[in-house]
């Protein structure tokens, strides 16, 4: 199963753990699968629409993934806060 | 002994202190962004609305500020709305036992019926038929004031930066526009008669006379004394018209307090001058208060939410933070002022708890 990785406060919210593995074929399939088994990161990095927030962004291994982003067994998603903000 | 509850753009720092002697006892959010924050004073429980630049806007509250704060939940918009909620910009008692309103953008009110543990969005104001045409401030569409009706849950008032006024009488099953001689200036001469594209930056209801509201707006100050349906101008004797925050003595229907900025093109104090204008006549006449405060080269912006009050009459409580990370405090209504903190991140909310 692909596994997402997580940095704090997300890791926080899903227990303490910076490595999940969870099933999904697509970014938003995982995200999901992710909200799910954790429900405290519900709304931080996908929106009431489903939507990736507009300042995270989600790597599929090193390339920057979006919600229909395909995702194998064996792919690593990061989800890291955006270069921005003041 | 006074708390303040400062909401800044990196974090919400609670003050404490006896006459004109406050120091910082705690910090929390830190780096993220604090709206706003106020403790209800029914049941003790502090609330405070954080927009993470990154992981949305959230409502989190705690009943101990030395404890773990805990997510609210409710706080979203439905799953078919164009944009995601933006932003929480007050959170405000209502009249029943652990009823709560909270306002945001674009333009949401939400209610919470189990003291800010749980919300849930105001359908009736979401589905308003004219919401497309409604047109967002500098800030967003942002509902930042709820005036509810001492002794009457049902009968609001909301102001929504730039929608105007909103009033219900049924609870909030149905709403109206309550913005009658309101004058927007930025507006075409042609279209202002009309326009309901109506900057309110704040209001407050009077509650030993709720039919009466102060309103400071996007370039004029007004008095209702139709429970929001019509406006009057009271902003003759002010240095100017524009400004953001506002307070009222509880116990005084003719008191109301505004800090005046230049203009809309320069937000920042007159002539270098920090002053906060006092009414106690309800705007016939305006009382200027800056003893204590900075008067030479002082150039401050003052937010929307960063001036409350605490108490009332003479020995009223009164303190303000600006961008610049000062906050200032009275214990006399205005009469003087001294320096609370300084070197804060720049103040978004101020509320004393």
């Amino acid at each position: 199963m692909p596994v997402v990785r997580l940095r704090a406060p997300l890791s926080e919210l899903a227990g303490g753990k910076r490595e999940i593995e969870l099933a999904g074929s697509t970014v938003a399939e995982v995200l999901q699968a992710l909200e799910r088994e954790h429900p405290g990161v519900k709304g931080w990095i996908l929106d009431e629409r489903g939507a990736i927030r507009e300042h995270i962004n989600v790597f599929v291994n090193r390339d920057y993934g979006h919600e229909d982003t395909a995702v194998g067994a064996s792919d690593r998603l990061h989800v890291i806060p955006a270069i921005s903000g003041g | 002994m006074t708390e303040l509850l400062v909401g800044t753009k990196k974090g919400l720092f609670v003050l404490e202190g006896h006459g004109d002697s406050f120091e910082i006892t705690s910090r929390h959010f830190a780096g993220e962004p604090v709206e706003f924050a106020t403790r209800d004073p029914r049941s003790g429980r502090s609330l405070a609305c954080v927009t993470s630049a990154f992981y949305g806007p959230k409502i989190f509250y705690t009943d101990d500020l030395s404890a773990e704060w805990q997510q609210a939940t409710g706080v979203e918009l439905p799953e078919d709305a164009e944009k995601p909620l933006e932003r929480l910009w007050t959170i405000v008692p209502a009249e029943g036992d652990d009823h709560l309103y909270s306002g945001g953008a674009p333009g949401v009110l939400f209610e919470s019926h189990d003291g800010g543990a749980s919300w849930e969005l105001n359908k009736a104001f979401w589905e308003q038929p004219t919401r497309p045409e409604w047109s967002p401030g500098a800030g967003g569409m942002c509902m930042h004031s709820i005036a509810t009706w001492p002794g009457d849950p049902s009968r609001v008032a909301l102001a929504i930066s730039a929608v105007g006024v909103w009033l219900t009488d049924d609870g909030g099953q149905t709403w109206r526009h309550g913005n009658k001689n309101l004058y927007p200036r930025y507006m075409p001469e042609e279209a202002r008669a009309d326009t309901i594209d109506l900057c309110v930056h704040n209001m407050h209801r009077a509650p030993k006379q709720p039919e009466r509201l102060f309103m400071q707006f996007h370039g004029g100050v007004y008095r209702s004394d139709d429970a929001g349906e019509s406006w009057v101008s009271i902003a003759d004797g002010l240095p100017s018209d524009f400004g953001f925050p506002m307070v009222i003595d509880p116990d005084d229907p003719d008191s109301a307090y505004v800090i005046p900025l230049v203009a809309d093109m320069d937000r920042t104090t007159p002539e270098g001058k920090v002053r906060v204008y006092e009414t106690r006549d309800a705007g016939a006449s305006w009382i200027e208060r800056g003893d204590g405060l900075p008067q030479d080269d002082a150039y401050l912006t003052i937010l929307r939410q960063a001036f409350c009050g605490e108490g009332s009459g003479a020995s009223m409580g009164l303190y303000f933070g600006a961008t610049s990370g000062d906050v200032f405090g009275s214990g006399d209504a205005g009469k003087t002022w001294f320096s609370a903190a300084t070197n804060l991140p720049p103040v978004h909310s101020i509320r004393a708890a």
